[in-house]
């Protein structure tokens, strides 16, 4: 079904002219102080039909260029051309920006309506279509976005990822010819990225409608037919996936990572094992290219049986504990030597949200659990399983409906009970803490916390000096206002005005959300650091798991309210079918192992969660695969998509 | 308690007022509240709570869900009961020391406690039977004579609906924000009213930093979606009366009379509140 007319006079339907752009400080909130270059002499052209990826890390210029193909922004120099139309004139623009809707990150800030159907119309109303058409126009754009039975529904009432489809539907009720997507993944769960994402990928294939997806996602970008890499205002790479993550070296110096399964390779060829000279293609980008790569390579380490390596080995064991469980353990005692132990217990905490109503919400249901000094540990579990309610009962901000939080065995909903110190004892740091700054400086800002809980000026200066330090930020910084500041930087001084009330038990809720992977990478190896030398307690609630994964030597999974599991990672991930059932996944390198070691490899250590480890597993694996007397021929099929 | 607000909150249902013209709604609603004002004897009170009832019933909407919006009020309600029972001068009933209740008083704090409770759900069957995007059209339409007179009555209409639609998101964000300040030692609960105006500052920087964001990204949003004003705009459900919209002007009509014949009665005598 897709649209012929495209394809008449150009081949190109998007193309950018050595276009730049540049910020100027009066520009925005002023958060702009000098003019900066956002664009230098960018140039490139989208063919009709294609999945074109823009890939930076944040500030690297896409968003900015996202917004000159629809002409929100026109270029200070250079031309941007759509579909023949030239944006910089005035009366283009209408047209240029029904031809390339734009969906944008924040599902909350881009609808307009208050029911989906109104605000998939607005698009359409706005270029005067006649009512008789509007309405099967919004219908198909919503049946095509799978949105169409909650046409009716208030925007409040969806997932994130639900919203974005609304949005997307509303790009597509205008008719576009491309679809320009600003990082529309970067505020979602995992569950939510999947459904846009496949969303997107159904649109471009059925519809043949241009994608243009931002994003700094690399799993994102790898499902693309072409990639640019923008740095610095200017397309570093481009090329097609495969063309753009073989330049490894090039990509990390710019901040960005490679696919996992492209990154295990890597490490695999540094380890002497060279997949590359069997691969049908190269680099590998998904699991499945790598895992059919790692059994070329056993069969021809091992010819003599070759055929049985993709059979289960019967009677091999396969350990799922970790082997390096000994250098994991929190090695608290030396931080917090000084120390007294400090010990949080739920007891059958239960809570009901809008008790009295006629609809209430159980959101926790009997939690049992006790979090000692020295722990890292990890909370998953989707969208609202009760992550959120459940810590803020930590710390007294939510009082349970039923049953007891103890601090040291004190119940601090109990009469004297001093809250406001345990908040001290026990800090937060909320998912976007960067919007909780006020203050005209970082030195005020960090120094709230402390001054609340009765430090004096120079206490509190000193212990924001501290904070500002041990998140890895410059004492200059202390003078600037919160409100100069880059988005990673907001977020560190955010974190250190919790880290300033020298808490002992220190709880992040989805501390790297929409971090590019640097940022994502700085603030774990500090949260990792803040573990190792401070032996503060850490409480990481996140969806990923390969992050919880990394460093927590307790998960916790909370389903429905329910704690549904406690215990190391690695007996967690041992129970991957039921982990499918609460919509969450193991980490990939688990996945990797345990089709690897089904299919064959003896796999001894599956709780690696590091590229580096995990291809030192299959390595090792690799050199003593094991004699062929040992294979049982049962047939077992492990691979699964 | 922000979550507790049901102005601009619509309730889907399928009910007959739920598909009344927007217009309609809003006459009947501004009608409604004028006859309120204009009654002020036992009778036209009743013949108003009828007309409530008649209004809430039709409407599908559970009055719990309107009850809520009470809570918003609930201060307001009691200052005015207070101040109307206890500072209207007349005929004593009660004497306690300084304390004076009078037979106007008590008369006119229940009157104008009954108003305020009408007015209040009155206006919210509106609100919660008609998303601000109709509202947003039936006033537009009925405002239309004054866009001769340069009045932006598209821009303001818009607007509206905007702030609507924004109300429950930020209010969630005030929550969220709130939380988060405590959770760094704030108090928002104790301490006099300095102390208590100087502890709302962490939470209303914040709150507007993030409310600039969002306007701003909306209105590129918006743009981003081809607006460009009110001018050659369509409408995805346009505003056409209907059979029942004539019924429902009748019947308003209707009791509008009744309402200013049993309302004022036969000798008409001013409110002294």
């Amino acid at each position: 079904m897709s649209n012929g007319a495209e394809n008449s006079g150009t081949s190109s339907i998007a193309e950018s002219q050595e276009v730049s752009f540049h910020y100027i400080r009066r520009d925005e909130e002023g958060r702009v102080i000098h003019e900066t270059t956002a664009l230098d002499r960018v140039s490139f052209s989208v063919t009709p039909g294609e999945f074109l990826a823009i890939l930076g890390h944040n500030g690297s210029g896409k968003s900015t260029m996202a917004k000159h193909l629809n002409a929100i922004l026109t270029p200070d120099a250079g031309t941007v051309v759509i579909d023949g139309l030239d944006t910089s004139r005035e009366e283009n623009i209408l047209t240029v920006r029904r031809l390339a809707g734009m969906v944008f990150q924040n599902p909350d800030n881009q609808i307009i309506g208050q029911i989906v159907e109104e605000d998939v119309a607005f698009g359409p109303e706005n270029l005067g279509i006649p009512t008789e058409q509007l309405r099967s126009r919004v219908d198909d754009a919503l049946k095509k976005v799978g949105m169409w039975k909650r046409r009716l529904s208030s925007p409040n009432k969806l997932s994130g990822g639900q919203k974005q489809r609304v949005s997307i539907a509303g790009v597509l009720a205008m008719k576009p010819k491309i679809l320009l997507l600003d990082e529309p993944t970067a505020m979602l769960d995992p569950h939510g990225r999947q459904e846009v994402l496949a969303a997107v990928h159904t649109l471009n294939r059925e519809e043949g409608i241009t994608v243009i997806l931002i994003t700094h996602d690399m799993g994102e970008a790898a499902g693309a037919d072409r990639i640019f890499v923008m740095d610095r205002g200017q397309v570093a790479l481009t090329g097609t996936p495969r063309e753009v993550f073989g330049h490894k070296e090039q990509l990390e110096a710019i901040g960005l990572t490679l696919p996992f399964p492209t990154q295990i390779a890597g490490s695999l060829a540094a380890l002497g094992i060279d997949l590359k000279k069997n691969a049908p293609v190269w680099p590998f980008l998904t699991e499945e290219e790598l895992l059919e790569g790692i059994r070329n390579a056993a069969e021809e380490m091992h010819p003599d049986h070759g055929e049985e390596s993709r059979i289960r080995g019967g009677g091999r064991k396969v350990s799922d504990h970790p082997a390096r469980s000994g250098e994991e353990a929190p090695d608290a005692s030396a931080g917090s030597a000084q120390r007294d132990p400090f010990t949080l217990t739920l007891e059958r905490v239960s809570c009901v949200y809008d008790a009295k109503t006629s609809n209430p919400v159980r959101a926790l249901s009997d939690i049992d659990l006790t979090i000692g000094t020295g722990e890292f540990i990890g909370l998953i579990g989707h969208t609202g399983s009760g992550k959120s309610t459940l810590v803020q009962h930590l710390n007294g901000l939510i009082k349970p409906t039923s049953g007891r939080v103890l601090a040291n065995g004190e119940d601090i909903h109990g009469e004297h009970y001093n809250r406001k110190m345990l908040r001290a004892r026990v800090g937060m740091v909320f998912q976007y803490p960067e919007h909780q700054l006020f203050e005209t400086t970082v030195l005020a800002d960090v120094c709230y916390g402390p001054k609340n809980i009765g430090k004096t000026q120079e206490e509190a200066e000193a212990a924001a000096r501290a904070a500002i330090e041990l998140v890895g930020l410059e004492p200059d910084i202390l003078t600037a206002s919160p409100f100069e500041l880059s988005g990673g930087q907001k977020r560190r001084v955010a974190i250190a005005g919790v880290l300033a009330m020298e808490p002992e038990i220190l709880i992040l809720d989805e501390p790297t959300a929409g971090l590019d992977p640097r940022g994502r990478e700085e603030i774990l190896s500090l949260i990792e650091r803040f573990h190792r030398e401070r032996g503060i307690t850490i409480l990481l609630v996140s969806h990923s798991m390969e992050d919880v994964a990394r460093f927590a030597t307790r998960l916790l999974v909370m389903h429905d309210g329910r704690l549904a599991m406690d215990s190391s990672p690695a007996e967690v991930f041992a129970r991957e079918e039921e982990l499918r059932e609460m919509g969450l996944a193991v980490p990939e390198t688990t996945r990797i192992l345990r089709q690897l070691s089904g299919a064959g490899l003896p796999i001894t250590d599956l709780a690696v969660y590091t590229p580096e480890e995990t291809a030192q597993a299959i390595a090792q694996a690799l050199a003593k695969e094991a004699p062929s007397a040992d294979v049982v021929r049962n047939g077992t099929e492990v691979l699964h998509a | 308690m922000l979550k507790d607000i049901t102005l601009g909150q619509y309730y889907p249902a399928e009910s007959v007022i739920h598909r009344l013209d927007p217009r309609v709604k809003l006459v009947v609603t501004l009608a409604f509240i004028i006859s309120l004002f204009l009654v002020n004897r036992i009778p036209g009170y009743l013949l108003a709570g009828v007309f409530l009832c008649l209004w809430v019933g039709l409407s599908r909407v559970p009055l719990s869900f309107m009850l809520r919006g009470m809570k918003a009020i609930f201060l307001l309600l009691l200052l005015t009961i207070v101040f109307n029972l206890f500072l209207t001068p007349g005929e004593a009933i009660f004497t306690w020391q300084r304390v004076v209740i009078t037979k106007e008083g008590v008369r006119i704090a229940s009157l104008m406690a009954i108003r305020l409770v009408f007015l209040i759900i009155g206006s919210s069957v509106m609100t919660l039977t008609t998303t601000p995007n109709q509202l947003t059209d039936g006033m537009e339409a009925l405002m239309r004579p004054l866009k001769k007179l340069h009045f932006p009555v598209h821009e303001v209409a818009m607007m509206m609906s905007i702030a609507l639609r924004f109300i429950p998101i930020l209010m969630e964000e005030t929550d969220k924000i709130m939380k988060a300040q405590m959770a760094r030692g704030a108090d928002f609960e104790t301490g006099g009213i300095n102390r208590r105006a100087r502890a709302l500052v962490p939470l209303l920087v914040p709150l507007f930093v993030s409310a600039f964001r969002r306007a701003g990204d909306l209105a590129m949003a918006m743009e981003a979606r081809c607006y460009h004003g009110g001018d050659g705009r369509t409408k995805l459900k346009p505003l056409r009366y209907d059979r029942r919209d004539y019924l429902a002007y009748v019947l308003l009509v209707l009791y509008l009379v009744l309402a200013v014949l049993l309302g004022r009665g036969v000798i008409p005598f001013t409110l002294q509140g």
